[in-house]
């Protein structure tokens, strides 16, 4: 009997996680963008002593999850379990940072869901007593982003209105079986939607379903209410994104323009930063929930979030072949109090 | 005068290219292709001929330059030496920009570093 | 989101996006190009002033172009005209340069057989392909129809 679900995608945990400690790492651009206070490192260059950007890629995600780790005053060896993914082939940067960190790994790929995808499984681990010690991480870099799915760098292409700009960023997050809070509460496991976009350009439009889809579902099984929330925030759907999900959401019954946001509007000054739509890639939500979220809770400034990563599982290849993105979205609850 | 006809010719190709990057989803390499191919054709149907004549640089520069120089070498290989002239003929033509393009492609990727965008 | 299909959430997607700057676009693509063409009507006019034949001349403007682009490309400006002149920086042969040596620098970590030398076609691969496979056809048209004829 699987006593914890509620609804048709929900767990509702019942010894639920804290989150003892963060860590976000961003590049410069994103350190000079509204949210630079709430970072624990900036890099001054992007690839930051490494000769790839991969490796770079790898060194943050590697240095994040070691940051988090220190924060708990914790060392690696008390850490079970590592989730952890990233946006290229093969997920290769969360792998070369797991090879240095010699934690139990699992690798995961949600594209830019990732960091919600590795809260839920680590969430649902800890509270079902496999362990008492995860990290949840994950990264992304613009330039080894921009390699794989787009023109070389020094390409003089356009960028158009509706496209978004990678992160550089790691964050990562250490929950334990005992701790003060803030807690993960809920689990909703999304579904992939579909609407038969094929713009990777615009990825927002082709992710923002699945996104209405699982916050949709999560009040369904949950109860809650869009009032029930200090904040609700996806993971980058950027600006595009953000106004299809208020748009159908509000169609759907569910007014959520007083406490919704995403994180690839609030990482960028997208005027003065001329990031188009806004930011996206797994280090979006991470460095967004792992700096910012997660301090603005722990101050009590917000009390109760939905963070919902939202990831197009889309391929250079399979957009070759005329496939289109297929979106996914998962979110969690973090509440500073556990009824 | 002479510039102003360059200008105006080279400017008003990009004008149509851009036109069609901004009202379609096709990308820049896409434009090159479009371009380069209606330079063939065009000049293989004795239309491009009037164009370089008239805008000189500013029709030959863009990339459709290099289909009609590319159809005019061909063609003229053909009348000069027959069926190995058309194999032959159209690569001659615009063997500089190629090779220019391969060695000095290969020199500045050895000697450069790309830079990320800020 | 329900009674929604995929065709009219793909016209409503579609509304939601920014129109480019059409007009603004245009105007730079139109000088950016222009220049360009008009820096390559000077080189050849030096180039002929030199004495060099048509041939030579047109040859001679394409190999300093190519180099031009390159160059500037190398330097990490090449980017920064393109996207201010789009088009009008793609389209003249100094945009092909761009479109050559851009992935051959991002691929050198690959090594320079299967990076630098191989990646360096990828996006300039196709123009020869399809320029040099078209023109050879032209000229063999040309060849049936004047024989024909």
């Amino acid at each position: 009997m699987a006593l914890k679900r509620i609804g048709t995608q929900t767990v509702k945990l019942s010894n639920p996680p804290s989150i003892i400690s963060t860590a976000s790492i961003v590049g410069p651009k994103e350190g000079e963008g509204p949210l630079k206070d709430y970072f624990d490192v900036i890099l001054e260059d992007d690839l930051w002593g490494q000769d790839s950007f991969e490796k770079s890629e790898a060194k943050l995600q590697e240095e994040a999850i070691k940051l988090a780790i220190q924060n708990a005053d914790l060392s690696p060896n008390q850490i079970e379990y590592l989730f952890s993914g990233d946006l290229l082939n093969q997920i290769t940067s969360s792998g070369y940072a797991a090879r240095q960190l010699a934690i139990p790994y699992f690798g995961l790929y949600g594209a830019c869901s990732t960091m919600t995808e590795s809260l839920s499984l680590g969430a649902m681990i800890v509270d079902g007593g496999f362990a008492d010690k995860v990290v949840c991480a994950t990264s992304s870099h613009f330039s080894s982003a921009e390699r794989q799915f787009r023109f070389p760098l020094e390409y003089g292409a356009q960028r158009p209105f509706s496209s978004q700009w990678t992160v550089t960023g790691a964050g990562a997050t250490v929950l334990s079986s005992t701790g003060k809070g803030p807690y993960i509460t809920y689990v909703t496991t999304g579904k992939i939607q579909d609407y038969g976009l094929v713009d990777a350009n615009n990825m927002g439009g082709a992710m923002a379903p699945a996104a209405i889809d699982t916050i949709s579902q999560h009040f369904k099984d949950t109860g809650y209410n869009p009032e029930d929330y200090d904040l609700i925030i996806t993971g980058d759907l950027a600006s595009i994104g953000k106004s299809i999900l208020l748009d159908l959401m509000k169609k759907a019954g569910y007014d959520l323009s007083k406490n919704y946001t995403d994180c690839g509007v609030k990482i960028f000054d997208n005027v003065k930063q001329d990031t188009h739509a806004g930011g996206s890639g797994c280090g979006c939500a991470a460095v967004v929930f792992n700096g910012y979220i997660y301090k603005e809770m722990v101050k009590g400034n917000l009390n109760r979030v939905l963070l919902v990563a939202t990831g197009a599982l889309h391929s250079s290849t399979s957009i070759l072949q005329d496939e289109s993105i297929p979106g996914i979205a998962h979110a969690v609850t973090i509440d500073n109090m556990v009824f | 005068m002479e510039y102003l006809k360059v200008f105006v010719v080279g400017g008003l190709l990009c004008v149509i290219g851009q036109i069609i990057l901004d009202t379609t989803k096709l990308t820049p390499a896409h434009i090159l292709l479009t371009f380069l191919i209606s330079g063939v054709v065009l000049g293989a149907i004795g239309l491009y001929e009037p164009l370089v004549k008239f805008g000189e640089a500013g029709a030959t520069v863009p990339i459709s330059g290099f289909g009609y120089a590319l159809s005019k070498g061909a063609i003229e290989g053909a009348k000069s030496n027959g069926i190995i002239g058309v194999f032959v003929g159209g690569l001659k033509a615009t063997a500089g920009g190629i090779s220019a393009a391969i060695l000095f492609g290969y020199i500045m990727a050895i000697v450069s570093e790309p830079k990320t965008k800020s | 989101m329900e009674n929604m299909n995929n065709k009219e959430y793909q016209k409503y997607v579609e509304q939601k996006i920014p129109k480019p700057t059409y007009a603004k676009n245009m105007l730079f693509a139109f000088i950016v190009g222009g220049l360009i063409c008009v820096f390559g009507q000077i080189i050849g006019n030096i180039l002929s002033n030199y004495g060099l034949n048509k041939e030579k001349v047109a040859a001679g403007t394409s190999i300093i172009l190519v180099f031009l682009g390159a160059f500037l490309t190398g330097l990490g400006v090449y980017d920064k005209i393109g996207k201010i002149g789009g088009a009008g920086a793609a389209i003249p042969i100094t945009g092909f340069a761009n479109s050559i040596v851009s992935p051959a620098m991002e691929f050198k970590k690959e090594g320079f057989i299967f990076g630098v030398a191989s990646k360096m076609f990828n996006i300039a691969g196709p123009v020869l392909v399809y320029g040099v496979g078209s023109s050879v056809i032209v000229g063999i048209l040309y060849l049936i129809l004047t024989k024909g004829g």
